[in-house]
């Protein structure tokens, strides 16, 4: 009895040990494979810095964007270069405004329109993507032909023509972004979903009398996350070089707001009077904001990518 | 195959025809007009005008009439803008020069980026490989808006070796910036998919086993692994032919090559509704047929496909 007391106990200790062993979930073992990814961290580290210069930096900004620094407009060659005693730590921009609170403007509306362009692709192309390859049949077809038709309009020509028709308004912007940018999603999604859809878990909440509905927002969404946190990821910049492009054509974020890309533009054009800052500084900000979303983006692939393993 | 290739020119069509009428519907909905000005047209005036281009007409008859001329006789209909030109006029002035160094900068990115792909997979996790990625990442962040402002930066204000802009009917110091200016991020793209591609069919079965074999390296990556590590990049090429086109919007405007691009950004400025339609009209047209090209060469190239 004495004997077994102490087996029963030592199982009893090797329970609770076993307890405090916890399983990996996907996610944690795809957390540690991004932090081993040097240069995805890297990257990370970039874009928190420009996420905390566009907090932090009208903290230290001297001027606001919108001041006109009138006693030295007339000569920004001259004297509208970064410097600190001005205050103007980037220098002046092509009006005599201060290029520092300009940037900070500039990324913060990029970002905001890389951001809400990529939700906006992702929760549209998502959910028509696996509606659409669970329910299956003629109307996947329907939705997916509808989506070939889509993809064959050449679509800079509709944001343009919308940009130039309509009021060019932030709310135009999305549009005309929004409208292009989900179909890739909803392809990727539609693939991911056909695998999905015949495993043996869904079989059971069929079985079980789940509406489609239903399993389709509780059992395949969470399984297409994986594919769709890195889609995003890659969306952004995109989004962001999309919406620069219009700008740098003159179509996109009206003065007094501006973007990346509007910034870009105008220092381009004022290069030829050597007031190189008005060109780097944006320029600067710019591509390390899409480089480190790049990095970022194909860490996670890579985190992620149940090919890989 | 061919019964393949009827079926899906069979479904070109209706796309297209939807395309038109989509983007002819897009156009009405559109507040303003051509000939609205500041200062108000006289109404006798307006109602002249309109009823010349037959402007005055319900919408779905003037869409039919569009419809009509354009399946029958190929014409798009006159300018709003220009009074003596007519759209087919336009775009027959424009295209060619898009096309030119479209064409140019589509076949360089090809060669240079499947060469930069196939070349960092070989010499996987080597100095070379590091250095390939990294340019194409940068390259892919630098848009062409970027590119072509350093280029003239570069070339014409320091160096003075190229003109600024222009065509002049396509001399090749006209049409070198265009060119580098459009093909880079396209380059880093064929390269980026052509090196992971290679990577995933270097590590394959049949490939261990053609090294078993004792091939020679040469023959394993001609013989064996290309074309499997081709596939990826030929689904990429068409669509991207098509987006070098109409991605030169930037080109056109900064270059001033006076390229399609150029004529559809300032119709739309000028309201000039039929050069746009007409412009637009034709890049579907292109979009489709290479999406089609590019399906049928994929399923030429790969046996595992079923059409």
């Amino acid at each position: 009895m004495v004997h077994d007391m102490d087996r029963n106990t030592r199982i009893a200790e090797r329970l609770v040990e076993a307890e405090q062993i916890k399983g990996r979930s996907l996610w944690q073992d795809a957390a540690a494979r991004f932090v081993r990814n040097k240069a995805a961290v890297g990257a990370t580290i970039v874009l928190i810095g420009v996420l905390l210069f566009t907090i932090l930096g009208p903290y230290f900004a001297q001027w606001t964007n919108e001041e006109i620094d009138w006693g030295r407009m007339g000569d920004i060659a001259g004297q509208g270069g970064p410097s600190f005693e001005t205050g103007h730590f980037f220098g002046l921009d092509e009006v005599g405004r201060d290029l520092f609170a300009r940037t900070i403007q500039a990324t913060q509306t990029s970002l905001i329109v890389g951001v809400i362009g990529a939700l906006v692709a992702v929760i549209i192309g998502t959910l028509y993507g696996a509606v659409s390859g669970f329910v299956g049949g003629w109307v996947d077809n329907l939705m997916m032909r509808a989506v070939d038709i889509l993809i064959a309009v050449p679509y800079m020509f509709i944001i343009i023509l919308l940009m130039v028709m309509f009021e060019r308004s932030f709310f135009m912007l999305f549009v005309g972004i929004g409208i292009v940018s989900w179909l890739d999603m909803s392809r990727i999604v539609r693939g991911q979903t056909l695998s999905l859809k015949n495993r043996e878990f869904i079989e059971a909440a069929q079985a079980a009398g789940v509406g489609w509905f239903t399993i389709v927002t509780r059992h395949i969404l969470p399984n297409l996350m994986g594919v769709v946190v890195v889609y995003a990821t890659l969306l952004v910049p995109q989004m962001i070089l999309v919406e620069s492009f219009i700008s740098f054509l003159g179509l996109g974020v009206q003065e007094p707001n501006t973007s990346l890309g509007a910034l870009i533009s105008k220092g381009a054009g004022t290069i030829i009077y050597g007031t190189i800052w008005q060109l780097a500084w944006p320029l600067v900000f710019f591509l390390l904001t899409i480089i480190s979303l790049f990095f970022i983006g194909d860490g996670l692939r890579d985190a992620l990518d149940p090919k890989d393993r | 195959m061919l019964n393949y290739i009827l079926r899906r020119l069979l479904i070109a069509i209706p796309t297209l025809l939807i395309l038109i009428v989509i983007c002819f519907f897009l156009m009405y909905a559109a507040p303003g007009g051509p000939f609205t000005s500041e200062r108000p047209l006289p109404p006798q005036v307006l109602a002249n005008i309109q009823a010349k281009y037959g402007l005055d007409q319900p919408i779905l008859v003037q869409m039919w009439n569009y419809l009509v001329s354009i399946l029958t006789q190929f014409d798009f209909g006159p300018s709003f803008i220009y009074k003596d030109r007519d759209v087919n006029d336009i775009i027959a002035q424009g295209f060619p020069v898009t096309l030119t160094y479209g064409t140019i900068s589509f076949v360089i990115a090809t060669l240079v980026g499947v060469s930069l792909g196939v070349l960092a997979a070989l010499k996987h996790n080597t100095a070379l490989d590091y250095i390939a990625v990294g340019a194409t990442f940068s390259a892919q962040a630098l848009p062409n808006f970027v590119m072509a402002p350093i280029l003239v930066i570069i070339f014409t204000w320091q160096l003075g070796w190229l003109p600024g802009g222009g065509w002049n009917g396509g001399q090749w110091q006209y049409v070198v910036m265009p060119v580098i200016a459009l093909s880079t991020s396209y380059m880093a793209s064929i390269a980026r998919i052509t090196r992971s591609s290679m990577l995933e069919t270097l590590h394959s079965n049949f490939i261990r086993t053609a090294k078993a074999k004792g091939l020679p390296t040469r023959t394993i990556i001609w013989r064996h692994a290309m074309k499997p590590a081709m596939m990826p990049v030929v689904s990429y090429l068409g669509p991207a032919f098509v987006a070098m086109i109409t991605g030169s919007v930037v080109i056109d405007m900064y270059f001033s090559t006076g390229g399609v691009g150029q004529s559809f950004v300032n119709s739309a400025l000028n309201r000039d509704y039929a050069v746009m339609l007409g412009v637009t009209i034709l890049y579907g047209t292109l979009t489709i047929l290479f999406n089609l090209l590019t399906d049928v060469v994929y399923a030429w190239l790969d046996p595992k496909i079923r059409y």
